[in-house]
């Protein structure tokens, strides 16, 4: 099965500077997510995860905070550099790269979807969805083409009559929706969502999830950080994380599974 | 980057700074006046020296002026005429002159000296001047009316006289005074001519001091010679006074103004050899126009510099404004990097922001440059209505400079200040726009 992403005995440590001797500090402390290193304070975030993401999936990353999600994310995004393994993306491996190639990984191979939308706010919805072209290698003008691909983007996710508006003249639903049109403008391979219903009602949460779900239908691989068990559920595997290591690993549906994903829905459609 | 890029970057910064118009504004403000006040002080400059200049220009840039100067009392002046102290040129220097030194095309005598002129009831302090016809043209004196003396008034030892423009608007307030007979001492003099109006010249240094052309009467020398003769004697306390002067000034002339430094150094050297006295001065024009050259320059580094301070504080508004707004984006710049820009496109926005705020500051200050001139006439109508409330005629020296100066806009100043303007922003808005760069993106997403 062909792999949009995976990661090789993911590390990352944060130094936080010279340890204090503490008395009575034993072998155990190792283990704990903060260890005394040579002299020097560690944060382990990470211990050596290893995930495989093929083409197609849809993962939910769940854990409590301090778990290490949020660095596995910032890994896989591209905005941060693993102290060691390796983390191979659409069959390149990004894990060391500096910061330019890393700026052309996050532009080209990966859309965000973040909780708190992270919209430009003096920009409009359109010019939104555009931002991430303004980055493409080789810097382009916007060509007609490009400018008809965001139309089309801002239509599909139900914006088609809001380009003018500027964010903050849109409900927190409309502006994810927003969000989620950017996140695939530049045809990427992974969307990595972090916490994207965070911010919304339960009812507008279900909107963007339908949404990704439909993305994921299409084939687009998305990997989602959550904490909730309602929200993880739309995905097909759900990876809890513990203190820097995957704890526990469910895969709910095949990645190739194209049904609905709510289980009270399926169930309503079966009967009927 | 491409010429649309750097159009993209340009819109990006306006409409980032049209967000903030008042605050925009303000500091551009800052930028304003900088250029505003370089490109003003250099014209004010410029009109200072340019006024200077032409009064050097008037006396010729290639003529030599050698003038006579009473020695130093006490030092070892000729006296064999009596007690009558002897000093100056003298005529044989004259025929010295132009007779052996080749470059000299034109020279002319004068013999100066104050007199009271009076024609019926009107008197008036005069300068009486003996001199040739040649001084018409080495001097580029305009003529009102009548003619300039001739050759012939020369060899006929004329009594005649032509008129400055004061002295004819003064002592002929009514009549036409060609023709009529103007006293001066207890001899009489044919009025023939007057002369157009001659801006009279500040004391420039050296031995040539202020002098006003307008109180000038023009004899023929040789008249001069015979009418009130070498040997003048001035009424004093408890007797007379007499002295003995030849010529006061011989003007000379050469053809180009190449020939100026190595006859001047000729002249110098020849009247040395017949001269056991310090008793004369050689004036060249042209060194001291090459020396307010420098003046001018001195002048414009000064000022400009000045200027430059309220520049680099407009700077330092612009920085201040960008560190704030580098904050205020935080999030912004986080956004962007997540979507893959680059540190430099970072950098490239902050500083095409920074550059188009001071450049368009720049650019409104160069439009106020231009106004400097009526600004300044603005100024100085103020000045003499309201606050020094002064007559004429009753102005010094540098009022009457300051009310003659003219404000001049160097046009090379304009393209200066605004390419310092626009240095200006790159070098103040560099910090900024790189300390937007290193920003941890994790971190700017986080930042609320």
């Amino acid at each position: 099965m062909k792999l949009a992403a995976q990661v090789v005995d993911l590390t990352k440590f944060y130094d936080l500077g010279p340890a204090i001797p503490v008395a009575g500090a034993n072998d155990e402390l190792q283990y704990a997510p903060i260890a005394a290193n040579e002299g020097r304070i560690l944060v382990k975030a990470l211990r050596g995860v290893s995930i495989d993401f093929p083409e197609g999936d849809f993962v939910a990353v769940m854990g409590s905070s301090g778990s290490g999600k949020s660095t596995l994310l910032n890994v896989l995004g591209g905005l941060d550099r693993p102290t060691t393994g390796h983390y191979v993306l659409g069959g390149e491996d990004v894990s060391q790269m500096d910061d330019v190639e890393l700026s052309h990984v996050r532009n080209q191979k990966i859309g965000f979807i973040f909780q708190s939308y992270n919209l430009i706010m003096q920009y409009t919805v359109l010019e939104n969805i555009e931002l991430p072209l303004q980055y493409r290698p080789g810097y382009p003008a916007l060509s007609a083409a490009d400018h008809e691909w965001c139309l089309n983007l801002a239509k599909k996710v139900g914006l088609g009559d809001r380009l003018d508006h500027r964010p903050f003249q849109l409900s927190g639903g409309q502006q994810q929706r927003v969000a989620v049109a950017r996140s695939m403008v530049n045809d990427p391979e992974i969307i990595l969502a972090d916490e994207p219903t965070g911010n919304l009602d339960s009812a507008t949460g279900i909107e963007i999830m339908e949404m990704l779900w439909a993305l994921n239908r299409e084939g687009r691989t998305i990997i989602m950080v959550t904490h909730e068990h309602d929200i993880a559920e739309w995905a097909k595997r759900q990876i809890v994380m513990r203190d820097g290591l995957v704890h526990k690993e469910t895969r709910t549906r095949p990645v190739h599974d194209t049904s609905d994903p709510v289980p009270h829905r399926r169930m309503a459609s079966a009967n009927v | 980057m491409s010429f649309s890029r750097l159009i993209r970057t340009v819109q990006l910064g306006l409409k980032s700074l049209m967000l903030h118009k008042l605050r925009s504004g303000l500091t551009m403000l800052g930028i304003v006046f900088g250029v505003f006040s370089v490109i003003a002080m250099l014209a004010i400059g410029e009109g200072a020296s340019a006024q200077a200049q032409k009064q050097i220009v008037a006396l010729g840039a290639t003529n030599i002026i050698v003038r006579s100067i009473k020695p130093v009392e006490g030092s070892s002046s000729d006296t064999s005429q009596g007690g009558t102290p002897r000093y100056g040129l003298l005529r044989s220097d004259f025929r010295r002159l132009t007779k052996t030194i080749p470059t000299v095309l034109d020279a002319i005598p004068i013999r100066e000296l104050p007199r009271e002129a009076r024609f019926l009831r009107h008197t008036m302090n005069c300068r009486l001047v003996g001199c040739t016809a040649e001084y018409v043209a080495i001097n580029h004196l305009g003529l009102l009316k009548g003619r300039f003396l001739t050759d012939a008034d020369q060899q006929n030892l004329a009594n005649v006289v032509v008129l400055a423009s004061d002295v004819a608007t003064k002592l002929f307030p009514t009549e036409d005074p060609l023709g009529k007979a103007l006293q001066v001492d207890s001899m009489y003099y044919t009025v023939i001519g007057v002369t157009a109006d001659r801006t009279p010249s500040a004391g420039i240094g050296g031995s040539l001091a202020a002098q006003d052309f307008n109180k000038d009467l023009y004899i023929p020398i040789n008249t001069f010679r015979v009418r009130l003769g070498d040997q003048i004697f001035t009424p004093k306390q408890g007797g007379m006074d007499s002295e003995y002067v030849e010529l006061n000034q011989i003007t000379l002339s050469v053809k180009t103004v190449d020939d100026v430094l190595k006859t001047a150094d000729a002249v110098r050297g020849t009247l040395e050899k017949f001269h056991t006295q310090k008793d004369f001065a050689v004036v060249v024009p042209l060194e001291l126009l090459k020396q307010a050259d420098q003046l001018r320059q001195i002048f414009n580094i000064v000022l400009g510099s000045i200027a430059a301070i309220s520049l680099i504080v407009g700077g330092i508004g612009i920085m201040n404004i960008m560190l704030a707004t580098v904050t205020e984006r935080t999030r912004e710049i986080g956004i962007r990097r997540a979507l893959g820009a680059r540190q430099r496109d970072i950098i490239e926005q902050f500083l095409t922001e920074t550059v188009v705020l001071s450049g368009s500051g720049g650019l409104l200050g160069v439009g106020l440059g231009l106004m400097t001139p009526y600004a300044f006439l603005l100024i100085r109508w103020v000045t003499f209505n309201f606050i020094l409330d002064t007559k004429r005629g009753t102005l010094s020296e540098t009022t009457r400079m300051f009310s003659e100066m003219q404000p001049t806009v160097a046009l090379w100043s304009l393209p200066l200040a605004f390419g310092i303007s626009v240095g200006i922003g790159i070098l103040f808005g560099l910090y900024p726009a790189h300390a937007a760069a290193k920003l941890d993106p994790i971190e700017a997403l986080r930042h609320e």
